[in-house]
């Protein structure tokens, strides 16, 4: 297949390119999210994210949430943020974080005005920021200007057999086109770690892979009581065949193809090194992850599954592929592109590569995805331990 | 040509059932993925979708190779055909 070299996106203002044109109503805090939320109902076309922190948060944890909530905003799939924080001094750090974009952004605090004065207000803005974004057209953009996160879900063995190598296959030809691509699950490549490790471009990739991976490892014996086993695999990871961890992570890797990757990030933080493969230390759990690959600047996600995880963000959308013909045809509203004719042998690995990358395309140039369809938006903070 | 098995690599010793289920003593056709060879095995037990039958006789101690790689330990005697999951299989993390 010819691939195609360019998508219609929309250009921002910092040179990168969107493939989303949402407006989004963020709340600095859990208990801003009442506000944001009734600026979302109030303007039509605007999204709120409610989640659940940003207070009393510090060290390493505050930092993962400012980034979080900065690179949120500056997600080329949004085109301009109403920030509303309790108070004034976290909600202008992070309107400043977005403004580095050049995109419209605008902050409003709770405190000494209350939810219903800062309803109006920022009701006032949000409608002039929706009304300024639909007048953006989408334009012809490089297919580099794509940025790919993928992560896997509900996992069984048809994963690894058929649509995590759908993906890896994706992967091997769009790499060379200069897209950035990016994994994580540092749990799940458990197992799999020291294969994972020799998959780093350089000697310092390599070993900065294995000081994160590491490093969670020693969390996890320093925390567990038992052993993970009740947790990883999943009670759905068994029932569709998968035994161990070990198995399980040598199915996830199939994702990357033959790439490599040039850079390990933290959770949520943007490359630097150009483009390719980068892994992302992040959670394995599905809406965890995605959220930290958002806001590290990704704008399309593909997430192969097994047994059904259903999973969506509300601005990054996400592309499900599925091996398991059972999945297929009992959880169709779910499936953007099905590939279970692999394993009957009807389609063969670079056939289905070629269908994903024909469906990824669609999406980028603005096909909603079935979680779109369905109001998937689940938009979780990671947190890295509990507050003061 | 109809496949019942599919085996990641050469030095598997289990394969995976890519139909809906496989009965006891069913003759089933293997594909190996990593040369695009073929084998035959009969199976012992009914086993589903996704699960895993193994291609050799297995004994307690033995590593279950799939990827080409070690993805457990049988912590039960396991005979070729028979299905191979967390009741005679373990991880070795943790």
């Amino acid at each position: 297949m010819e691939i195609p070299k360019s998508f219609l996106g929309y250009k921002r203002e910092n040179g990168r390119a969107g493939t989303r044109n949402h407006v989004i109503i963020l709340p600095v805090d859990d208990i801003s999210n009442a506000c944001a939320e009734a600026v979302s109902n109030n303007i039509k076309g605007t999204i709120a994210l409610p989640h659940s922190y940003g207070r009393l948060q510090f060290g390493a944890d505050l930092e993962l949430h400012f980034r979080t909530m900065i690179g949120t905003g500056s997600n080329p799939n949004v085109a301009a943020v109403i920030v509303i924080g309790i108070e004034p001094k976290w909600t202008k750090k992070i309107v400043d974080g977005i403004a580095k974009t050049g995109k419209p952004v605008e902050g409003f605090h709770i405190e000494r005005t209350g939810d219903i004065g800062t309803v109006m207000k920022a009701s006032k803005k949000a409608q002039e920021f929706v009304m300024w974004a639909s007048e953006k057209q989408r334009e012809e953009c490089p297919i580099s200007d794509l940025w790919i996160s993928v992560k896997c879900g509900e996992s069984d063995t048809t994963s690894g057999l058929a649509s995590n190598p759908t993906v890896g296959n994706l992967m091997d030809k769009l790499e060379p086109l200069g897209v950035h691509l990016c994994f994580g699950e540092t749990s799940e490549l458990t197992g799999a770690e020291k294969v994972c490790a020799t998959r780093g471009a350089t000697k310092e990739a390599s070993d900065k892979f294995m000081r994160t991976w590491s490093a969670y490892n020693d969390f996890i014996l320093k925390e567990a009581t038992d052993d993970l086993s009740e947790s990883q695999p999943t009670a759905g990871n068994i029932a569709g065949g998968l035994t161990t961890i070990e198995e399980k992570a040598f199915g996830n890797f199939q994702k990357i193809g033959n790439c490599k990757f040039v850079d390990v990030l933290e959770p949520a933080e943007e490359p630097k090194k150009g483009k390719g493969l980068y892994f992302m230390d992040t959670s394995s759990a599905a809406a965890e992850c995605v959220t930290l690959q958002a806001a590290a600047g990704f704008n399309i996600h593909l997430f192969p599954t097994g047994q059904g995880n259903i999973v969506g963000n509300p601005i990054e959308p996400v592309v499900k592929l599925t091996a398991n013909p059972l999945t297929a045809k009992s959880m169709s509203e779910h499936v953007d592109c099905d590939v279970s004719k692999i394993l009957s042998r009807e389609m063969n690995l670079s056939e289905a590569g070629d269908k994903l990358i024909e469906t990824t395309l669609r999406v980028a140039n603005g096909r909603l995805t079935c979680a779109e369809a369905l109001g998937h938006k689940e938009f979780v903070m990671t947190k890295l331990y509990r507050s003061a | 040509m109809a496949t019942e098995i599919i085996i990641h690599d050469q030095k598997d010793n289990v394969g995976v059932v890519v139909i809906e289920k496989i009965n006891p003593k069913q003759e089933c056709t293997c594909w190996i993925m990593e040369n695009d060879s073929s084998t035959n095995i009969q199976s012992k037990d009914e086993i589903p979708l996704g699960h895993k039958i193994a291609m050799n006789d297995l004994n307690e101690g033995d590593t279950i190779l799939k990827y080409g790689h070690d993805i457990g330990k049988v912590v039960k005697p396991i005979k070729k055909g028979e299905h191979v999951h967390v009741h005679n299989v373990k991880t070795k993390k943790w």
